[in-house]
């Protein structure tokens, strides 16, 4: 089986669906953005596929781009862990159904 | 030489300026250094006026706005040169009157000048900017250091000249909208064969009536001048009486007569009926009063009738003979000066008496000729002066006005005599209850003239004999400006 | 001589009044300078006066005037001037000789005076005022000089300060005196309206001239009737004659001054001077206004003759009886007399001032006492005054041959027997020579016989100073006389403007015994009735109303006060309420309507026009409530949200594709 683009492209969906699926339905804080970090990672497949399968040879923009995704991705993970345990001292849980500060 | 009225506006408000930032003690000194410097320019305004000739002199001509036709536009002719001198008069005056701080100085300074603009002023935007700027003074002169009530009476004043002034402005935009001009020379032209048609016409007409006749007062727009003139202090009370009140007078000879007279012959029974109203009315009403300073402003009210009268006797009759109407007009002239000069010593004494006594009530006092016979003396003679006593000079004055007058309007004329009985009683009340009887307990104590205070009264008791004796020397100021006058109204 | 003098008459007026002010700048203490100043003044105006007059009679008719400019006003010119006539000279004499007496006799009568030097001040002042009125060759000169005049007298009926009651009859003299004279006023407007010049005699152009007579017409009744109103008023007639009697406030010098010889002359000297404007169109020497002017003058002249009698106070009686005089003369003046009239004044002039200043004698004898109940049985205590008042006295009542009074009276009697309107006039006179007799018997019998009651035991003469000047003025009394003898009415032709000549035969004349009968009657009644001077008077016992009624001088101050100045204090009361609520609450009527317009549109902005706004502003807050609801702060509901609208975009994407 060759690998094709539509090929990656489904596994990035799927990659995707499951993370907005993580997001949506967890209601563990850390989980949620464990499926943030999924949606993200699947962005950057879509990026590296694209590069790969287009008119060589191409300048390295995809791979640039995946690889500044990443570092910002590692750096929004800090933070939000960081929030993450801000939330948790202030509220004393993690839990994210019984922290409705944002409503209007 | 054109500059001197320039100069004569100027220096007063630099005076103002050196005396806000003079050390405390000698506010007035800078202030009385201004004043003897504007009475040099008046001097030599006089000096270098040529009484023969009837129209503006020493014009001073600059466009300032030419978009709505506002020009710096000064000169003066005989009315002029007469009020002129009386503000140079009347104002040292009133500064040597009173004890007074810098802020008191500095706003009397720009009144001055103020009025000084008014007098001179022949465009008018200026004029009316003159106009206003005395206002600002005057109410700030009796909020702050006026007596019992200043708040309510400078209010009242404030409003009411507003108002007037208010409804003055409007109806010279409306002579603007249609004429396209603001020089008082030009509008005159357009004066006899009607300056707006129609309605508008006599809105303007009644709007300018209205500004004048508060500022005068005229009866029965005169009813804030008892109160603004019983709280004013007495410096302010006889710059008041003695200047500022002319502004209405001056307003109506240089304004409404001019633009008007069309209109004013219409309704000249009416106007004729409200001067003698004001003569008799508030002679009346002085004679109600136990207050001297309200008592004083009443009559007040009364001599300016007297000039009301005679203007209204020339200008609202049909057919004047000019005989008659240089006679009233001439007497018009002198009673603004003599009242200037009477009306202000006249409040001068009443300040004396208040200062020394702390109550200014007719009952207040009695028997002072006992114990202050020297300032019961020349108080008289200012008393004696306002009510016309001839050899002082309000006789020679109302002698013009009534003469005038009765040959134009002998039934007004007729009524208003009484003002003459009236006023007469209403001094005689007045000294027999201050000067003669026993001396009153109260009174026992109280100084009579000191050094300072003679000098200040000498010189205007002076003029007071002057021109009740040989009032030549201010007539030939303003001969000629009478006979031209009477001859455009002819 | 004679072109000096009438060249420079402003000097006799100008040298008194230089010695008034001299003596005004004098220091209380400077009594003997201020004295001798006013004295030497007097003396100087008083030669200057005869200089003045020995030229008038070289010829008859003689007139002098000289005009100069007032002041200019618009291209005309107002001129004064003065003039010398024999009306003018014989006053000018009369006034100087009668004012340097009373100056001499106040030297001694206000010697004790505080007020020393002002009191010669003013007396200087009032001579030369008085002197400008009879010099005066212009109306408006005249006004000038009378109005200084009625000032002199304020402040000399005024003069002792201190006394409540001296202060309000200055103040009533003043004021009375200036209700007449706006009546003065306004006729000297007209006459300048009308004839174009206030100078009496101007080469032909004058008022009083052809010329300026032939511009008056019709209008010269009313010039003349209010032109008589000043004189009205300055001369004490009826209804103005009620401040004469209060002003005998004043010490008595000045009564002698004012009240009997000079003031009170200006008005009758008024009416002689313009006497052309009354006369102007006369028929038979009748006009509507000499007819007023003649009735005025009864009236007068019979009430404060009935007046008189009922006085206790010395000076009052005097008072009285000068208004009645003056009376007299206004009707010799109205019936066409004007010399007759003329010569009475100059008569009376000398016979008042004696007895006023006999009166003052009487007074500063008996110790400033002047009711005549507490005096009585002076004749041996004060010789020379008693035999001086009784000069006076006889020469007043009109005593035949020696008193001058006499042949003054016949004068006018006969002048009102030929006025053709009505006999009235000359029978109510001949009543009015009775009352005279009669009321100044009263007056000698209760001051000078009998026995003395009250303050008069230490009554003692006065001194030389004070009763010299009585000896002068009673000589005068006695020597003018011999001047209007009409067997040599050379006085009488010299006013009038003629020759005369001696006829001894014309001394005898049928008038001199009615006349002289109706005062032998008048004194013999005085005789009888008042022989006996007590406390209560005999008219007093009988008739006590109309005592009383006489007493108060008609009531009429009463009346007055009343009625007119009642309503007049009325009309100050109201037109300061008016003025307080009327006018002022009409302001504050048109404030508060301002207001409550304001309030109106503040109403209008609220409810009308920022409605709609409100509404609309609520209704967003509705809807951002409505919103907000769905806001759960749930992150995944957000995210769902989020999730769920990219997928519609895709598909909108994809559809439109």
């Amino acid at each position: 089986m060759n690998p094709t683009l539509q090929l990656f492209l489904i596994i990035s969906a799927a990659l995707f669906c499951i993370g907005l699926l993580a997001a949506l339905s967890r209601r563990h804080a850390i989980f949620i953005l464990i499926g943030i970090e999924m949606m993200l990672a699947a962005a950057g497949l879509n990026f590296i596929a694209f590069w790969r399968f287009a008119p060589q040879p191409a300048p390295p923009t995809g791979v640039m781009v995946t690889v500044f995704a990443i570092a910002i991705a590692a750096a929004e993970a800090a933070v939000g862990l960081a929030l993450v345990i801000t939330v948790y001292r202030h509220y004393r849980t993690t839990n994210v159904d019984q922290i409705d500060q944002l409503k209007g | 030489m054109a500059h001197l009225i320039t100069g004569l506006i100027f220096i007063p408000i630099l005076g103002a300026l050196f005396v806000s930032v003079a050390p405390r003690d000698y506010g007035r000194a800078v202030a009385l250094g201004s004043n003897l410097m504007t009475v040099l320019v008046a001097l030599a305004l006089w000096r270098y006026f040529d009484p023969a000739t009837a129209g503006l002199q020493m014009i001073t001509r600059q466009p300032w706005i030419p978009n709505i036709g506002a020009e710096y536009f000064l000169g003066i002719d005989g009315l002029s040169l007469l009020l002129v001198l009386l503000t140079s008069v009347v104002f040292p005056f009133a500064l040597l009157a009173q004890r007074a701080g810098r802020g008191f100085c500095a706003l009397m300074l720009v009144m001055q000048a103020a009025l000084y603009g008014t007098f001179t002023a022949q465009n008018f935007i200026l004029w009316f900017l003159f106009y206003e700027m005395s206002l600002i003074p005057a109410f700030l002169l009796i909020k702050v250091w006026g007596g019992e009530n200043r708040d309510r009476a400078a209010t009242k004043f404030f409003l009411y000249t507003f108002l007037g002034s208010v409804a003055m402005l409007l109806s010279f935009l409306a002579i603007y909208l249609v004429r396209g001009t603001f020089d008082f020379a030009a509008l005159a032209a357009f004066g006899k064969s009607g300056l707006l048609p129609g309605k508008l016409g006599w809105l303007a007409f009644a709007g300018i009536f209205l500004g004048l006749a508060v500022k005068v007062p005229l009866f029965p727009f005169h009813t804030w001048l008892p109160d603004a003139y019983e709280a004013a202090p007495t410096g302010a009370a006889m710059v008041l009486t003695g200047v500022l009140s002319k502004m209405g007078v001056y307003g109506f000879m240089r304004l409404l007569l001019p633009l008007f007279p069309n209109e004013i012959k219409i309704m000249g029974p009416a106007l004729l009926a409200l001067a003698v109203c004001s003569i008799v009315f508030a002679s009346l009403a002085a004679w109600g009063q136990s207050d001297l300073k309200r008592m004083v402003a009443y009559l007040s009210i009364n001599h300016l009738g007297y000039c009301m009268l005679g203007l209204f006797a020339v200008t609202a009759t049909t057919a004047v003979p000019p005989r008659e109407a240089q006679a009233a007009l001439s007497g018009v002239f002198l009673q603004i000066f003599n009242h200037g000069i009477t009306a202000a010593a006249l409040f001068y004494f009443v300040g004396l008496l208040e200062q020394r006594r702390g109550l200014r009530g007719l009952n207040d006092f009695g028997g002072l000729m006992q114990r202050t016979p020297l300032l019961c003396g020349w108080m008289s003679v200012a008393m004696f002066s306002s009510l016309g006593l001839p050899g002082l000079n309000g006789f020679v004055g109302e002698f013009l006005i009534f003469k005038g007058s009765f040959a134009l309007a002998a039934g007004y004329t007729a009524v208003a005599v009484l003002g003459l009985l009236i006023t007469a009683i209403v001094f005689l009340r007045a000294m027999q209850a201050l000067f003669s009887g026993p001396l009153d307990e109260s009174c026992r104590e109280l100084p009579d003239l000191r050094l300072g205070e003679k000098w200040i009264v000498l010189p205007v008791t002076l003029l007071m004999f002057g021109v009740g004796i040989s009032p030549q020397f201010i007539l030939t100021i303003f001969n000629s400006t009478v006979t031209q006058m009477v001859r455009l109204l002819g | 001589m004679s072109n000096w003098i009438g060249a420079h008459l402003w000097l006799i007026l100008a040298v008194p009044l230089a010695g008034s002010l001299v003596i005004l700048s004098l220091t209380n203490s400077r009594r003997t300078a201020a004295a001798a100043l006013a004295i030497v003044g007097q003396v100087l105006a008083f030669v200057l006066s005869l200089g003045a007059f020995l030229p008038t009679l070289q010829a008859p008719g003689y007139r002098v005037f000289t005009n100069f400019t007032w002041f200019t006003f618009g291209e005309q010119t107002l001129r004064l001037g003065f003039l010398l006539d024999p009306l003018t000279a014989v006053m000018l004499v009369m006034i100087t000789l009668v004012s340097l007496c009373i100056f001499v006799f106040s030297v001694g009568y206000m010697a004790s005076d505080k007020n020393f030097t002002r009191f010669f001040a003013y007396l200087s002042f009032f001579s030369a005022a008085m002197l400008g009125v009879v010099l005066a060759n212009s109306l408006l000169l005249l006004f000038v000089c009378w109005e200084l005049v009625g000032l002199a007298s304020y402040l000399l009926i005024g003069f002792w300060i201190k006394r409540p009651s001296a202060a309000a009859a200055a103040k009533k003299a003043f004021i009375i005196t200036r209700i007449g004279d706006l009546g003065f006023f306004l006729g000297m407007l007209w006459l300048y309206g009308q004839s174009g010049t206030l100078l009496f005699y101007d080469g032909g152009n004058g008022a009083l001239e052809s010329h300026g007579l032939l511009s008056l017409g019709a209008s010269a009744t009313f010039i003349a009737l209010l032109l008589f109103c000043g004189a009205v008023g300055k001369s004490g007639q009826f209804p103005l004659h009620v401040w004469l009697p209060d002003a005998m406030e004043g010490p008595t010098p000045v009564s002698a001054l004012i009240h009997a010889a000079t003031m009170v002359a200006a008005g009758i000297f008024l009416v002689a001077r313009v006497y052309p404007l009354f006369s102007l169109g006369a028929i038979a020497g009748v006009t509507p206004s000499l007819t007023v002017v003649v009735w005025i003058g009864v009236v007068t002249a019979l009430i404060s003759a009935l007046i008189a009698l009922a006085q206790w106070d010395i000076k009052r009686i005097l008072a009285y009886s000068t208004v009645s005089q003056l009376g007299l003369m206004m009707v010799s003046l109205g019936v066409g007399g004007v010399v007759a009239g003329i010569m009475h004044l100059l008569a009376h002039g000398f016979f008042k001032a004696l007895l006023f200043l006999g009166s003052g004698s009487v007074i500063h004898g008996c110790h400033e006492e002047q009711d005549i109940r507490k005096m009585g049985g002076l004749r041996g205590r004060m010789p020379v005054t008693f035999l001086t008042y009784a000069i006076g006295m006889m020469a007043l009542s009109g005593v035949p041959l020696f008193f001058s009074g006499a042949w003054t009276k016949e004068e006018i009697l006969h002048a009102t027997l030929q006025w053709p309107v009505s006999r009235a006039p000359h029978f109510l006179m001949l009543a009015g020579v009775v009352l005279t007799a009669l009321y100044m018997t009263r007056q000698m019998i209760y001051v000078f016989f009998g026995h003395p009651r009250g303050s008069a035991e230490h009554a003692h003469e006065s001194p030389p100073v004070m009763t010299a000047p009585l000896i002068v003025l009673a000589v005068c009394v006695i020597a003018f006389s011999v001047m209007l003898t009409p067997a040599w009415p050379w006085l009488f032709r010299y006013l009038a403007g003629a020759t005369a000549s001696f006829a001894f035969s014309q001394l005898i004349q049928p008038g001199l015994f009615i006349a002289l009968a109706l005062v032998v009657l008048g004194i013999a009644l005085g005789v009888l009735i008042y022989r006996r001077p007590g406390e209560l008077d005999p008219m007093e016992q009988s008739l006590p109303a109309l005592f009383r009624f006489l007493q108060h001088g008609m009531w009429l101050d009463e009346l007055y006060d009343r009625t007119v100045l009642a309503f007049a204090r009325g009309a100050a009361r109201t037109s300061d309420w008016l003025d307080r609520y009327f006018w002022d609450g009409l302001v504050r009527g048109f404030g508060a309507l301002g207001s409550s317009l304001g309030s109106f549109t503040k109403g209008f902005d609220e409810r009308a026009i920022n409605a709609g706004a409100n509404d609309a502003a609520a209704a967003a807050r509705d809807l951002g409530g409505l919103i907000s609801r769905r806001h759960s702060g749930q992150i995944q509901t957000y995210l769902g949200v989020v999730a769920v609208g990219m997928l519609a975009l895709l598909l909108l994407y994809a559809w439109l594709t």
